[in-house]
C-alpha cells in the first residue's frame, strides 16, 4: 500500500506529532508498503525520516511555495495522490494537519476522517472505492467512533495523543524527491505572513509540571500561590474553563476539550472538580495528584493521589516546605 | 457587514459522558444542550464586528426543531435574524452540512442582501469533524482561515491571528470570506433581559434539507476503557503535606 503522510518541521526536525502520524502511516502503509513524506520547506535529515520507515520524500522547497498556506499545501497533497496512486492520506491532528486534510478533502471531494486512533483497509467493494474499518475520537478523545471509511484514497487526520513516536524497527531505504507542485490561481490567497518569534519561557503544552487551578481558587486574586508552586518546580499554572469564562485568567492557560492538551509529568489539580472537559485535556499526564476541599468531587476518579483540605491552606505550606527544603540541602 | 454565525447544539456533558443502549449517540436523558463553545465565541465576535463597523448578524443552525432554542440563545445575545435547518433528528455528517450552509449563503445572494463573513466554531464539541467551514469556502469559492483567536477588518481586508506553537501566526484575505474560531477570542457576554424578550418572539427562518449518506458512516460509539479507580488520600489539609511533599520528590520534580 502506497501512504503519503503530511510532515510538519518543528525547528530542523520533523516535529513531534509528525512523528506519531509517521508511526501510524507506517502500521497503514503495512510491512512491504511504500510510505512517503510530504515535507514543506528544507528536509529535515533523511536518516531521521528514513528510521521512522520512510521510502519517499516529496520536498517542496521555499523556492516552490515559501511559508504556510493551507490551500496550497492541499492542492500540493491532491496532485502528489495523482501522482503516486495513494491509497491513503494522512497527517496528524494539529491545527495544520486538520485544516490542511479539510482542503484536500474539499479539492477532492472525498471524505475526511479527523483524528483517528486506527485506521485498517477492510477492502475495495466490487468495482467501488475502498473500504476501510476506522476508530476515531469524537469530545476531544472521550468517545470513540467505531465508523466504515469508503473512499479511495482514504483521508484521515491521526489522533496524536494515543500514538508514540516508535522508529521502524529497521530504517528504511529512502528516495528525496525535489517536487515541483502545480498550483491554482488563488491559491496563495491565504498565507501565514508573520509568525511571531516564539515567547520565552515554558509553554503549557510542554510543561513538565503543572499547576491547576478551578473554581476553588475562588478569584481572580487567589493565584498568587499556585504561580509560586507553579514557579518554584519549574513549571506553569493550567486553569479550568469556568476560571477563563469567569475572566479570572487569560484563555491560553485554560487546560480542556477547548484549551490546550497538556503532557505534563505531574498535574497537581488544585480545586478542580474535574468536568470531563477538563478530563480531555489532562488525562495524557503522567501522573495527577488532587488538591480538593470535597473528597467525593470527580476529580478523584482521575487522580492518582489527592490531599482532602482547602488549597489556600495547603499550597501556601506546601511552599514553605519545598522552600525549607531547598535551604537546609 | 452582513455576518452569518453557524452553531451547532450539543449536549451539556458535566462528569461523565454515556452512550445510549443502541450505541448511536450520547445519551442526553439527564443532560441539557447547549452552544458548542467555540460557537459560542463566534457569536460575540460577530457582534462586536457588527457594533463597530455596522451591519447586522445573522445565526444559522442544522439540528432538530429542538435546536431553535440555541437560535434563540443567539439572537438574545444580539443576533438579528435566525435561520433554522430542520432535520429530522439523524446525525448530518460535514459533507452535507457544509453544502446546506454555502446553499443559505446562496439563496441570501440571490436575494440581493449575500454575508460577507460567515463566521463558524474551529470544531464542534460533539463529533470533532474539523472540516465544515472549509467545506463551506470551497463551495463558495471564498478564502478560509480557521482556529482563529484574533480578527480585524478594515475596508475589505480581515487580518486574522492564530496561535502556532506558543508563537503567533497572521492571514491577511479578502471579504467575502470562511473564519473559524476558537474559544479564547473573546469573552462571550450574557443576554440582557429585553435580549431575552425579543429571542423569545422572533420568527426563525426554517428550511428542511434532504439528509444524505457520506462516504464515512458511523457504526457505534462507545466510551474508552481506561483504568478508572479511585484516588489514594494521602491525607487532610495541611497535615498531608510532609507526604505531598516526600511524592513530589519520589516523581523527581522538584528543584
Amino acid at each position: 500500500m502506497t501512504v503519503l503522510c503530511l510532515v510538519e518541521l518543528d525547528g530542523a526536525g520533523a516535529a513531534d506529532a509528525s512523528l506519531r502520524a509517521l508511526t501510524f502511516a507506517r502500521d497503514v502503509a503495512g510491512p512491504d508498503g511504500q510510505l512517503a513524506a510530504v515535507v514543506f520547506g528544507e528536509a529535515p535529515a533523511g536518516e531521521a525520516l528514513a528510521a521512522y520507515g520512510v521510502t519517499d520524500a516529496y520536498v517542496i522547497e521555499p523556492a516552490q511555495l515559501a511559508g504556510y498556506a493551507p490551500l496550497a499545501w492541499g492542492r500540493v497533497l491532491a496532485g502528489l495522490i495523482e501522482a503516486t496512486g495513494a491509497d491513503a492520506v494522512l497527517a496528524a491532528g494539529t491545527d495544520r494537519g486538520s485544516e490542511v486534510m479539510a482542503h484536500l478533502g474539499a479539492l477532492t471531494g472525498l471524505p475526511m476522517a479527523a483524528n483517528c486512533v486506527s485506521a485498517t483497509r477492510s477492502g475495495p467493494r466490487p468495482g467501488g472505492a475502498g473500504t476501510w474499518q476506522i476508530v476515531r475520537q469524537r469530545w476531544a478523545g472521550l468517545l470513540l467512533e467505531d465508523a466504515e471509511l469508503e473512499s479511495s484514497p482514504a483521508l484521515a487526520t491521526v489522533a496524536t495523543d494515543t500514538v508514540a513516536p516508535v522508529p521502524a524497527a529497521a530504517p528504511a531505504t529512502l528516495t528525496v524527491h525535489a517536487h515541483q507542485p502545480a498550483l491554482a490561481d488563488g491559491d496563495l490567497a491565504v498565507r501565514a505572513t508573520e509568525s511571531a518569534t516564539r515567547s520565552g519561557g515554558v509553554s503549557l503544552a510542554t510543561a513538565r509540571v503543572v499547576v491547576g487551578g478551578g473554581r476553588g481558587v475562588g478569584g481572580p486574586d487567589g493565584f498568587a500561590p499556585l504561580e509560586e508552586l507553579a514557579s518554584l518546580l519549574g513549571g506553569v499554572v493550567g486553569v479550568s474553563r469556568v476560571v477563563t469564562s469567569e475572566g479570572w485568567r487569560p484563555h491560553k492557560q485554560q487546560v480542556g476539550q477547548t484549551g490546550t492538551k497538556i503532557t505534563p509529568e505531574l498535574y497537581l489539580a488544585c480545586g478542580i472538580s474535574g468536568a470531563i472537559q477538563h478530563i480531555a485535556g489532562c488525562a495524557s499526564a503522567k501522573h495527577i495528584v488532587a488538591v480538593n476541599s470535597d473528597a467525593s468531587a470527580p476529580i478523584l476518579s482521575h487522580a492518582e493521589y489527592a490531599v482532602i483540605g482547602d488549597l489556600h491552606k495547603v499550597i501556601p505550606a506546601l511552599v514553605a516546605a519545598i522552600k525549607a527544603r531547598g535551604g537546609s540541602a | 457587514m452582513e455576518i452569518l454565525v453557524c452553531v451547532k447544539r450539543v449536549p451539556q456533558v458535566g462528569g461523565k459522558i454515556v452512550v445510549t443502549a443502541d450505541g448511536q449517540d450520547v445519551d442526553t436523558r439527564m443532560a441539557g444542550f447547549a452552544m458548542s463553545p467555540h460557537e459560542e465565541c463566534a457569536v460575540e465576535e460577530a457582534i462586536q464586528i457588527t457594533e463597530r463597523l455596522g451591519g447586522a448578524v445573522s445565526v444559522l443552525t442544522l439540528g432538530p426543531p429542538d435546536a431553535a432554542e440555541q437560535l434563540r440563545e443567539a439572537l438574545a445575545l444580539g443576533a438579528g435574524r435566525a435561520v433554522l435547518l430542520e432535520t429530522d433528528g439523524r446525525e448530518w455528517g460535514p459533507v452535507a452540512t457544509a453544502e446546506e450552509i454555502a446553499a443559505e449563503a446562496r439563496r441570501r445572494a440571490d436575494g440581493g442582501q449575500g454575508y460577507d463573513l460567515l463566521l463558524l466554531g474551529n470544531e464542534a464539541a460533539d463529533t470533532g469533524d474539523y472540516q465544515v467551514g472549509v467545506r463551506v469556502a470551497h463551495a463558495l469559492g471564498w478564502p478560509c482561515a480557521t482556529g482563529i483567536k484574533g480578527i480585524e477588518i478594515t475596508g475589505g481586508t480581515v487580518r486574522a491571528r492564530r496561535e502556532y506553537r506558543g508563537a503567533e501566526e497572521l492571514f491577511e484575505f479578502g471579504l467575502p470570506a470562511v473564519v473559524t474560531v476558537k474559544e479564547g477570542i473573546n469573552l462571550p457576554r450574557y443576554p440582557s433581559l429585553p435580549g431575552r424578550l425579543r429571542a423569545k418572539r422572533a420568527a426563525i427562518e426554517t428550511h428542511q434539507p434532504q439528509w444524505r449518506p457520506e462516504g464515512l458512516r458511523k457504526q457505534a460509539l462507545r466510551v474508552p476503557e481506561t483504568e478508572r479507580k479511585q484516588a489514594t488520600v494521602l491525607g487532610n489539609g495541611v497535615d498531608a503535606v510532609p507526604a505531598l511533599l516526600t511524592l513530589l520528590d519520589e516523581l523527581g520534580v522538584l528543584p
